[in-house]
């Protein structure tokens, strides 16, 4: 009930993983575990889509359709008659700095200068 | 290993006015190591003060390139960092005491995770800042250290690939550096984003000054229009919308930020519907339409500033947000139309003596 975070577009083939453990070292919500063979889905639904763990697996074993979870950026797109999905529109400035009051971009703590 | 100052440099890194094309293909081989502290000085602290201020958003960077942090010799690590000083500072400074390099990418003074999330701080500019650097020259090893949250940008098999530098992810937070860096491994706790109410806190000024003119323009308006409990109200809405539900956001019930916006904006409401309901001198259906004005526009406005919060959190996915659009956005409409109404009815109704 008013949980909207449920689904993700992640999506993990456990058949192909060789078990590097990259995926658990760069998710930043501990979504992947590590196992004895191979990496374990964890919970899913801590997935925030930011693709870090697809884009570092070296055997494609992850994937994930990447966007920022920005509403501001989404509905100005949608407002200006353009794809929600396209990532035209920054959230922030033009500039496309990200994060809520546009400084930086989705993750917060990304805002906090890591 | 010396300094050697490529002859002909247009100087654009040097000034750190426009790197905009910076290295690219403008440049030939700008060999210059540049030196960095660990200390951080009253003006570097007044600059993070202006970037949580957002006051001059795009102006907080430091010139990419390589660093030299210590007396760091031919095999000493190497840190990549962005070229936003935040990023750059708390790096410089949590490595306080270790002799290292720092390469600054050009993540055009966007911090680390959000330069990540474009692709900024990615793949390209990381192995094309190691060919301007000329790092192969200066370091013996082929090791990378990157922050954990470069990671949606960069590739590693493909930087391997390309450059010929393997990639280790350290930590989250570069404060954590010192404890990692005696195994190199880092524990599930240092693996984590979180959201503690100071990381939230930190992001209320920007949310401020994001509304802060409409808020000021639409309260004056009302105080002439509709008066000062009206102006409060605004002034309220808005408030809670960007002050109190960051801080609040864990506390308040059900997981969609829209939602919990709808809550806290009903319950601040409620005063202002109790003020009105028992308004003086209003015959009864004009002090239900106005007791009802504030319940349909206060949690409207709440609940369209939470929805918009969720970019500068770190964890809401691109599904869940959009789910949340389609999903509220047209009651958020719906609440803020019929209170405009209401309200103009209440106006129009007082101007022509009716009540």
């Amino acid at each position: 009930m008013f949980d909207s975070y449920v689904e993700t577009t992640l999506r993990y083939y456990p058949e192909r993983c060789i078990n590097c453990r990259r995926c658990t070292q760069v998710c930043p919500h501990g979504v992947f575990s590590e196992g004895p063979e191979r990496a374990v889905l964890r919970h899913p639904p801590d997935c925030m889509e930011c693709g870090a763990c697809a884009l570092n697996c070296p055997v494609q074993a992850i994937e994930v359709q990447s966007g920022v979870g920005c509403a501001w950026a989404m509905i100005s797109a949608a407002l200006r008659g353009k794809d929600m999905d396209s990532g035209e529109c920054g959230c922030g400035g033009d500039d496309g700095a990200c994060c809520g009051g546009g400084e930086e971009e989705e993750p917060s703590s990304c805002c906090e200068g890591n | 290993m010396t300094d050697e100052t490529a002859p002909g440099n247009t100087g654009c890194c040097g000034g750190g006015q426009n790197t905009a094309n910076c290295g690219f293909d403008t440049q030939t081989g700008h060999r210059e190591i540049l030196s960095a502290t660990s200390t951080l000085t009253f003006a570097d602290r007044l600059d993070h003060f202006y970037a949580r201020w957002g006051v001059d958003r795009m102006g907080h960077r430091v010139d990419p390139g390589l660093y030299r942090l210590g007396e760091p010799t031919p095999d000493s690590p190497v840190f990549v960092s962005a070229n936003y000083t935040l990023s750059f500072d708390a790096l410089r400074s949590a490595l306080e005491g270790f002799d290292c390099y720092i390469l600054v990418l050009d993540t055009k003074g966007i911090n680390v995770w959000c330069a990540a999330g474009k692709g900024t701080f990615g793949t390209d500019e990381l192995v094309k800042r190691i060919e301007y650097t000329g790092l192969t020259g200066i370091v013996r090893h082929r090791k990378l250290i990157l922050p954990q949250l470069g990671a949606p940008g960069v590739s590693w098999p493909e930087v391997i690939r390309r450059s010929g530098f393997s990639v280790e992810y350290g930590p989250v937070r570069a404060e954590d550096l010192p404890e990692y860096l005696k195994t190199h491994t880092a524990t599930p706790a240092m693996r984590r984003v979180r959201f503690p109410v100071r990381d939230r806190a930190v992001l209320i000024p920007v949310e401020l000054v994001h509304v802060a003119l409409p808020a000021i323009v639409v309260a004056i308006v009302l105080y002439f229009l509709a008066g000062p409990v009206s102006s409060l109200a605004a002034v309220t809405a808005v408030v809670a919308g960007t002050v109190l539900f960051p801080l609040l956001l864990p506390y308040i019930p059900t997981r969609d930020f829209s939602m919990k916006g709808f809550i806290l904006g009903f319950v601040v409401s409620l005063p202002f519907a109790a003020w009105y309901a028992a308004g003086p001198g209003l015959p009864g259906w004009a002090g239900l339409l106005a007791a009802v004005t504030p319940l349909l526009l206060i949690p409207a406005v709440t609940a369209y500033l939470a929805l918009n919060f969720t970019g500068s959190t770190p964890f809401t996915s691109r599904t869940g947000v959009k789910k949340e659009i389609f999903r509220y956005v047209k009651p958020m409409t719906g609440m803020a139309v019929a209170g405009v109404l209401f309200g103009i009815l209440l106006g129009v109704s007082r101007l022509m003596g009716v009540i």
